[in-house]
């Protein structure tokens, strides 16, 4: 006797909201902030797996900073923060103009992730290696490396501290634990995994950082410094910035069937947990949590940051040809400066002023504006030039 | 009739051993699969057996006996009532010497021979026939209109890779091919080049003609194993049965302004392996006839395109099937003084280099490879017969470039036809710099293909 068997299909996962859509976030499930308890640093792995399904987050709605996780930074130390996103949202808005005005052949922003590298730098100690993707020049602002020096290599002019060779945004800064960007996606993933474990051989103190998108988490990179990482007790933070989009590939792709990104730890016996990438309280105090955990020989820690990105990949791509362009406006988990200066603000720590906008700058939630009028563009989202055919990674 | 049973090579690097023990004597009968002897190897101790039933003639080497050379017969099987004549065999004799008789003796050179080999055959029918209607075409839409006749003819045929879809291409050479196949035959894919090379070769073993799609081929490095490991070698080691008819495809080689990691030429790399077909287009007519021709090619194609190419506008041909043959250079330019042999964008440095040349009253030739494995050198030797002088341009690094492979086989095959030395005009020995104005010194110019050309005219 045989069954009726139906004829197999490939499954192609889809996003919910393409061009022309309306956004819809709401079966995207965030936890109250404050939910998510603090377990120490020595934790086991096993005893924290729902932090992988869950959000660490600090800054509630009304801006207060709530539960467990909140009271690691001073004021002053928060007022630097909201001044280093805000330099870093600056800069790159001045360097996307002048992208578009020629001085320079290629740009990558941060607009909508600046809370991830910004805190993240703050939990570091000097003599930490960064292996850092293309979106985190937050840990050179936040370590105090000149914007002077950026620029330089931005126009690989005569003062490019890499005498011309390396691409604009690639960043390479031994003294501020910046390791020379790759541009072949994932590389650096496994690598800051070596330099950990070449840490642990010496007998030093100095922990790694790994850093990857969430596309590029289905490289075997990722999975190869997973294995070492897990079996070593690697003195390492792995951080997956799961911005939404890999250019235009959504972040469905690469996760496949499994709940989160931070769940992929899980099969490693890996510390993972997700964290508000938009909330500058929490990115730090979670940063802090794993880096004492990697400094102290527990072990490694996989951090989702989950966030969105606001703009587009690259000064070569345009985003309304994949996404809605309302769907950054309607990103639930709001703009890291806004939440930062609202808790400034509501914690007596603030004045209440108009967040200070470079030209060209719109802030958050009007991202059309990446066209330099700082306002919604009323018609179809242009780029104030067209974008080269897009290149590739770049 | 008697059988010489020789040292077998238990292990692939086993070179020689010791005969440690015999477990039969002269006389006695054996089968197939009897325990002959117990050799040791610097491995271990293995049980060597008999292939065929017979008696044992003859013990030409004794237990015990060290560093037995494999091969060397060691016994003398014969038919159950023959007897063995160690005179006529002269067995001991010859397993002194099989070092010397394995060591074919060099043939006699015979220079006279070589240095007048008859100019080779070759092809040089005109791609489509006179008075075909051509339409100008950039490379991009070429390569575009190859995959979708051939997805529509073929409904094996499907393209994967990142962006390949919604984005309809990083370079957007696939605009259009998921509105007309939909997603099940244009998929995007997760980042992972060694992931999405190892999936596409699976489907290929499975019967489907995959192409792969590289956003560009510094990211295939990925993927390397896959391609050469896996895809190149599977017709091969599967003696027929099982192979991967797939094209990876993508940009190859410097764009502008990408830098070290994104710049590369891999045209010498792949051109390397055999099990491989490496097609390098210069112009769309070519871009379109060869896709076409590597997508129906049972074997693995490497498919190396350009992306300052892609804009560019060509004639190509309004014919329903137009292709062109693997290993059929095309002669762009016929010439008398120098033969200029390149192959993808360095055809561009060609070209101009034969314009500037002429003005000088050099006429060169120009002959595009178009694809590197097979190679077509017939119509590059018969050229340099004729013109007794060889330049070739690429864009690839000096040591062990596409160029030095065809110098020396030119010096092998054609030597007494030159009049100078080949000159090879490649990139710079360096990793491609960012800044334009070391960019611009580390790429070939047309102006080192004329001087070249200068140095090899002595003008």
């Amino acid at each position: 006797m045989t069954d009726e068997i139906e004829p197999l299909s490939l499954n192609v996962p889809e996003p919910g909201c393409r061009p022309g859509d309306t956004p819809d976030f709401s079966d995207f499930e965030i936890p109250r902030a404050g939910a998510v308890p603090r377990p120490p640093v020595d934790a086991d792995p096993d005893s924290i797996r729902d932090m992988a399904f869950s959000i660490v987050r600090v800054l509630n709605k009304e801006g207060e900073a709530v539960g467990d996780w909140a009271g690691a930074l001073s004021t002053d130390e928060l007022r630097e923060g909201l001044r280093h996103m805000v330099t870093l949202r600056t800069f790159d808005a001045r360097m996307q103009t002048a992208q578009r005005q020629g001085k320079t052949s290629f740009y990558m922003q941060h607009l909508g992730e600046e809370a991830v590298s910004c805190a993240f730098a703050r939990a570091l100690e000097d003599g930490d290696m960064n292996f850092p993707t293309y979106r985190q020049a937050g840990l050179l602002v936040a370590s105090g490396y000149p914007m002077l020096t950026m620029m330089n290599q931005i126009y690989s002019n005569a003062h490019d501290p890499l005498h011309g060779r390396q691409l604009p945004i690639m960043y390479s800064s031994k003294e501020h634990g910046f390791f020379s960007i790759s541009g072949n996606l994932g590389t650096q993933f496994v690598q800051s995994v070596g330099w950990a474990m070449a840490s642990a051989i010496s007998g030093d103190t100095k922990i790694a950082t790994g850093w990857i998108g969430d596309g590029s988490t289905a490289e075997s990179d990722f999975h190869a410094a997973m294995v070492f990482a897990s079996t070593y007790k690697a003195p390492v933070v792995l951080n997956i910035v799961n911005n939404q989009w890999a250019i235009s590939t959504f972040q469905g792709i690469a996760r496949g069937g499994v709940g989160t990104f931070a769940a992929r730890g899980h099969g490693f016996g890996i510390a993972s947990l997700r964290v508000d990438g938009n909330d500058y309280l929490a990115v730090h105090a979670v940063a802090k949590w794993a880096a004492e955990r990697a400094r102290r020989g527990f072990g490694p820690t996989l951090i989702e940051h989950v966030t969105y990105r606001a703009g587009g990949h690259s000064t070569s791509d345009d985003p309304s040809a994949y996404r809605s362009r309302r769907e950054a406006a309607a990103w639930p988990l709001g703009d890291p400066i806004e939440r930062l200066k609202q808790h400034l603000i509501t914690s007596g720590n603030g004045r209440r002023t108009a967040t200070p906008r470079p030209s060209g700058d719109p802030g958050f939630g009007d991202f059309c504006a990446e066209t330099g009028r700082g306002r919604r563009h009323p018609g179809r989202w242009r780029c104030a030039q067209p974008a080269r055919h897009v290149r590739g990674c770049l | 009739m008697a059988t010489e049973i020789l040292m077998p090579a238990l292990s692939p690097t086993m070179e020689e051993g010791t005969l440690a023990k015999w477990l039969v004597k002269e006389g006695d009968s054996v089968n197939s699969g009897d325990i002959l002897a117990e050799i040791e190897t610097d491995k271990a101790t293995m049980e060597f057996e008999a292939v065929d039933e017979g008696v044992i003639g003859a013990i030409l080497i004794g237990e015990g006996s060290e560093g037995v050379k494999v091969n060397t017969p060691i016994a003398v099987l014969v038919e159950e009532g023959e007897s063995y004549d160690a005179t006529a065999a002269s067995a001991p004799a010859a397993s002194e010497s099989a070092a010397a008789v394995e060591a074919p003796a060099a043939p006699t050179p015979t220079p006279a021979a070589a240095a007048a080999p008859a100019a080779p055959e070759t092809d040089e029918s005109p791609d489509w026939p006179e008075g075909t209607e051509v339409v100008q075409t950039t490379v991009r839409e070429a390569l575009r209109d190859a995959m979708a006749e051939e997805m529509r003819a073929n409904e094996r045929v499907f393209l994967m890779g990142e962006e390949v879809a919604e984005y309809q291409g990083a370079y957007k050479i696939s605009q259009g091919l998921l509105d007309e196949f939909g997603s099940k035959r244009v998929i995007d894919t997760p980042i992972t080049e060694h992931g999405f090379a190892g999936i596409a070769t699976g489907a290929a073993f499975a019967g489907l003609n995959p192409i792969v799609e590289f956003m560009t081929f510094n990211f295939a490095m990925q993927a390397i194993d896959h391609i050469i490991n896996s895809a190149a070698k599977t017709l091969y080691m599967s003696g027929g049965q099982m192979g991967a008819p797939m094209v990876f495809r993508g940009p190859n080689g410097a764009a502008a302004r990408v830098a070290a990691q994104h710049s590369q030429d891999y045209a010498a790399w792949y051109m390397q392996i055999p099990g491989l077909k490496v097609v390098m287009p210069y112009s769309a007519s070519d871009a379109k006839g060869l896709l076409k021709t590597a997508i129906r090619d049972q074997n693995p194609v490497i498919f190396l395109e350009n992306e300052i190419l892609y804009g560019r506008s060509f004639d190509v041909p309004k014919l329903d099937d137009f292709t062109v043959p693997f290993g059929k250079a095309r002669i762009w330019r016929k010439g008398n003084d120098v033969t200029i042999v390149s192959f993808g964008i360095g055809m561009q440095y060609a070209l101009e280099a034969a314009d500037k040349l002429a003005e000088e009253g050099i006429d060169a030739e120009v002959i595009d490879l178009r694809t590197l494995r097979p190679m077509d050198l017939p119509t590059v030797i018969k050229s340099v017969m004729k013109t007794n002088r060889l330049v070739t341009v690429e864009e690839g690094w000096p040591q062990g470039s596409v160029g030095s492979y065809i110098a020396s086989e030119v010096m092998q095959q054609a030597f007494d036809y030159l009049d100078a030395p080949v000159v090879t005009c490649t990139g710079k020995d360096v990793p491609m710099p960012y800044a334009a104005n070391l960019e611009r010194h580390a790429l070939i110019t047309t102006d080192e293909v004329v001087a070249a050309v200068k140095q090899v005219t002595y003008r």
